[in-house]
């Protein structure tokens, strides 16, 4: 049927830009489905010229790196558009930021050079904040945590519950100094450095091979923060993984 | 007012899909406290991802904030995981803007398009520590007021608020800010029963405690008479006239979750004179009135532009009967050509004018399914409806779909009307391997479908069908059986025919809702006690537990559904004023009986059903000539 036929040919993409946001306060807990779909909408509102892929139902060409999980805040979240017309990447960093809720913040946008954005991630250093724990309780935790080879931990995935190790990933782990301010409730933070591997290992994985190794069971929920994303040096640091396509690039950092 | 945030943000990791209770939207506002002097809660009593994209809350919310002085905010109904922790940290019902407990507001308006969301009404108002019982409250509680549809009859949630409005909201909600505003400048003199005084003398806003019922020995009621002065025997329905006066919603709420209609809606009008029997909301909503092509563009443009939505709905209860419906679509879909913006029209009139419409629609997608509602499958039980359909047009309407290209239709119907046999059901296979068949040699192909969607009929009150005994669910269970049977008699056909339907059971509560008066009050409350929550999701429905309850207060049933009424009987809703006469409702029901059918009054003469008179309105409807003009760049 000739009225079966897909649409017209999408226009080709001349410009990658890949931008670095953040998922803060009450909207940690947009899921990464969530996101998408806002996302999407911002850039209609915004008015960015996206390309889309050919086909019945064409899909706005957006690829993602490995989001945070929902409910977990995050101040490194990378994703990349394709787009039909050039336009300088500050700008459409600025416009998406203001199209996008606050607590959905554009950070970084600048222009894609060549090789992958996945390619240059293979780790994420997170901040977890465990209200109602002492950090002395934390500390044994850890210490324990990192003696042990293999730490076994369960979580419920669409295929069942799956048993892999918390441990072997964990780069770093270590108590932070608490904050300065005083508070009557007290709150450990763990600073934790963990490799991308499959299946991936969370900071809700890591919390439980705490459980797992000397029981400890945080009274409430605690908040995880990813703080950094990208490739891991020798020496543990997270390197910036746009600081390559930022060589040489016209690069804009519009207001957080 | 202080924000429970600090106490439910620890709950939110432990449920699910969280984000339903963040608020964040788009178009969502957040007022100072403090400076508002008139504070409404607005509530859609289901879950979130079905009462967020509700278009009577959105219109409302943003006619409320758009007024100095007035602040709005949002609640819906929570789930049974975080309905349980919120117990337990005693959390209280919350909005989801600036999260500030329910309990704090002034006013709680709460909109029901269905009867099913009542034990959530109850649900939110326990949470919110409202005294569930209307006559239990103070001076310090919101005045709870019912809406929507289901507010056309409030007797079986008498007890539960403190006042119903009928009809349209737009004027009704600032008229109800005016009144307490006023009050509560002066002092709040005379306390909640004073201002709910004020409120019902304005004789549109119903306040039961201000009736009373009176009783016959039999069970049926004897009179429901005013028990104060001034106030009025009947109250009357609200409607907005000049659909363009008020083109809301302007700044649509967009949502980070997911939720059922992801797309910008317009109605492009209100009311239907089609005269469907069955139909309460053609009935409660009379006269059409249109919005003009014109509102309609500007309000789509800036719609979209405002949400970054990529789907347009036009809606109304029979969209393809707009008198400019034509250019509408065309002049749309001309606009939109080439960019990844796509419309829709939920009518299911079944005409080939229609088929051209989706034509258009569908200019930049594909064609995905359409759907048409025949209703009945006899030609005689849709005279009784008076869908007026010949079988020869819904024949040769979906042949027309399939050699257009659509390769599936979906025809929707319904089981239980007045008069029906098992005939008139079976009669629906017959239709059904009719289109097949025709649609088949038309095609030359194969590969079509349709699938036949059955619910079960609820006499509804102010319709002619408001004396009707429900069918049992027995019968329209048999009577199920039989029509797939017969749809698989022939297996060839039959394997192109899909089939969807739903149990009579949940009809039956629907129908003791729908129809109730007082005391079914007491068996929402039981079943709400024996922990029913969510009624409208099948999952979570439990006939077992209806009928427990009624044995329980004592309230029968069958009596309350499968009854014939009697012209002089006094319905629970009869001093409600929907403007319908009741003379001429009972007439159409006896026309119906004898299979006659009724024309529809914007293209014969007035046939008096009372509304325009009674209610001081009129018919408006286009054309106006004007044509939607071409948008500068909209794909950028
Ligand atoms: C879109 C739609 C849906 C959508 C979206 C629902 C939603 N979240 O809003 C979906 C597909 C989910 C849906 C589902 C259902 N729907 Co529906 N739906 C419609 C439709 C097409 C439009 C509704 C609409 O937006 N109207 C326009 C708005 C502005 O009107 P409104 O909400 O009534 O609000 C106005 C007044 O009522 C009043 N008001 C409303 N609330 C309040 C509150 C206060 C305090 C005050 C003062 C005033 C007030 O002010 C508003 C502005 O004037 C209507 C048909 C129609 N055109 O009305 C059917 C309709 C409302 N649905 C209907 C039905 C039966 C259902 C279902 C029960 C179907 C089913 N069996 O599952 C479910 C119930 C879902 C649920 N749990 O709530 C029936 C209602 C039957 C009746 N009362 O006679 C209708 C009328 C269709 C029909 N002809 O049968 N529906
Ligand atoms: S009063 Fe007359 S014109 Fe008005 S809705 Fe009824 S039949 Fe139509």
């Amino acid at each position: 049927m000739a009225r079966n036929q897909p649409p017209a040919n999408q226009a080709p993409v001349v410009q990658r830009i890949r931008l670095r946001y953040a998922k803060r306060g009450p909207l940690r807990f947009t899921s990464h489905r969530d996101f998408a779909r806002t996302f999407e909408r911002a850039v209609q509102r915004a008015g960015v010229p996206i390309a889309y892929s050919q086909g019945f139902t064409p899909h706005p060409k957006v690829s993602y790196a490995s989001a945070a999980p929902t409910g977990v805040a995050s101040e490194a979240e990378y994703l990349e558009i394709g787009l039909r017309a050039r336009v300088d990447p500050a700008e459409v960093g600025r416009r998406l930021d203001a199209a996008l809720s606050p607590g959905l913040d554009v950070l970084d946008a600048v222009e894609a050079g060549p090789g992958s954005l996945a390619d240059r991630i293979d780790a994420s250093r997170w901040r977890i904040e465990l209200p109602g724990v002492v950090p002395d309780e934390l500390r044994h935790a850890v210490v324990a945590f990192e003696a042990a080879a293999e730490v076994p931990v369960q979580r419920l995935t669409k295929q069942g519950w799956r048993t892999f190790d918390a441990r072997g990933p964990v780069v770093l782990i270590r108590v932070e100094e608490p904050p300065s301010e005083v508070s009557d409730v007290p709150c450990a933070i763990l600073d934790l450095v963990i490799r991308q591997v499959t299946p991936s290992v969370r900071p809700d994985d890591v919390l439980s091979g705490l459980r797992v190794v000397v029981g400890l069971e945080p009274p409430v929920p605690p908040r995880a923060t990813r703080l950094a994303q990208g490739t891991l040096t020798p020496q543990g640091e997270i390197t910036d993984p746009l600081l390559a396509d930022r060589t040489g690039a016209v690069t804009g950092v519009p207001p957080g | 007012m202080q924000s429970v945030w600090p106490r439910l943000e620890p709950l939110l990791p432990l449920v699910s899909k969280p984000i339903q209770y963040v608020g964040g939207e788009l178009g969502a506002v957040v007022k100072d406290w403090d400076s508002a002097s008139v504070r409404w809660a607005l509530m859609y009593p289901d879950a979130y991802e079905v009462g967020l994209p509700n278009q009577g809350v959105q219109i409302l919310y943003e006619v409320l904030n758009e007024r100095p002085g007035v602040l709005a905010e949002r609640t819906y109904a929570v789930w049974p995981d975080l309905e349980r922790l919120m117990r337990e940290h005693g959390v209280p019902q919350f909005t989801v803007e600036a999260h500030r407990p329910v309990g704090a507001f002034d006013l709680f308006g709460v909109s029901f398009a269905t009867e099913l969301g009542y034990t959530n009404l109850l649900t939110a108002l326990d949470l919110a520590g409202i005294p569930l019982s209307a006559a239990d409250r103070d001076d310090r509680h919101p005045i709870v007021i019912a809406g929507g549809h289901a507010a056309f009859n409030p007797e079986p949630i008498a007890g539960f608020v403190d006042a119903a409005v009928l009809g349209d909201g737009e004027e009704a909600v600032l008229e109800i800010t005016g009144i307490v505003a006023a009050w509560k400048a002066a002092g709040c003199p005379g306390g909640r029963d004073e201002v709910l005084l004020r409120l019902a003398r304005t004789e549109s806003v119903y306040v039961p405690r201000f009736y009373d019922v009176e009783y016959l020995p039999d069970g049926r009621i004897q009179r429901v008479v005013p028990n104060r002065a001034d106030v009025p025997f009947r109250v009357r329905k609200r409607t907005t006239m000049d659909l363009d006066a008020w083109p809301y919603p302007k700044k649509p709420l967009v949502p980070l979750a997911e939720t059922v209609h992801e797309r910008y809606a317009v109605e492009i009008f209100r009311g239907c004179t089609r005269g469907c029997r069955f139909c309460q909301a053609g009935m409660i909503t009379r006269p059409v009135r249109e919005r003009s092509i014109t509102t309609v563009g500007e309000m789509v443009r800036d719609g979209l532009k405002f949400s970054g939505f990529t789907e347009v709905g036009l809606l109304s209860l029979s969209s393809a009967d707009h008198s400019e419906i034509g250019d509408i679509c065309s002049g749309l879909a001309e606009r939109y050509e080439g960019t990844n913006v796509s419309l829709s029209l939920p009518s299911t009139r079944v005409d080939a004018f229609n088929i051209t419409l989706a034509e258009e629609l569908s200019r930049n997608g594909r064609r995905t399914g359409l759907t048409f509602a025949p209703e009945g499958g006899s030609e005689r039980i849709r005279r009784v409806i008076n869908k007026m359909v010949s079988e020869e047009d819904l024949i040769r309407t979906v042949v027309t779909a399939y050699t257009n290209g659509w390769r599936q239709v979906k025809l929707y119907f319904m089981c239980g009307l007045p008069t029906e046999t098992d005939d008139d059901v079976v009669q629906i296979a017959r239709l059904a391997h009719e289109v097949i068949r025709a649609g088949r040699a038309a095609t030359g192909t194969r590969d079509i479908r349709c699938t036949v969607s059955i619910g079960g009929f609820v006499p509804k009150p102010h319709t002619p069908f408001q004396w009707a005994a429900q069918a049992s669910p027995e019968t329209v269970d048999r009577r199920l059986g039989l029509l797939k049977q017969a749809i698989n008699a022939d297996r060839s056909l039959g394997r192109a025919i899909g089939y969807r339907y739903h149990d009579g059971e949940p009809s039956l509560v629907e129908g003791l809702l729908s129809r109730g008066d007082r005391r079914v009050g007491a068996v929402i409350r039981r079943v709400w006690e024996l922990g029913g929550r969510f009624d409208g999701w099948s999952e979570h429905f439990s006939f077992a537990r209806w009928t427990q309850a009624c044995a329980d207060v004592g309230v029968d049933l069958d009596w309350y559904t499968t009854r014939e009424r009697g012209q002089a009987e006094v319905l629970p809703w009869d001093h409600l004023d929907s403007g319908l006469d009741k003379d001429w409702l009972w007439q159409d029901w006896q026309d119906s009986l004898s299979e006659y059918e009724q024309d529809d009054c914007r293209w014969t003469p007035c046939f008096d059903c009372g509304v325009c008179p009674g209610m001081d309105t009129e018919i408006q409807i286009g054309p106006t000539g004007r044509k939607l003009l071409p948008l500068t760049p909209v794909g950028h």
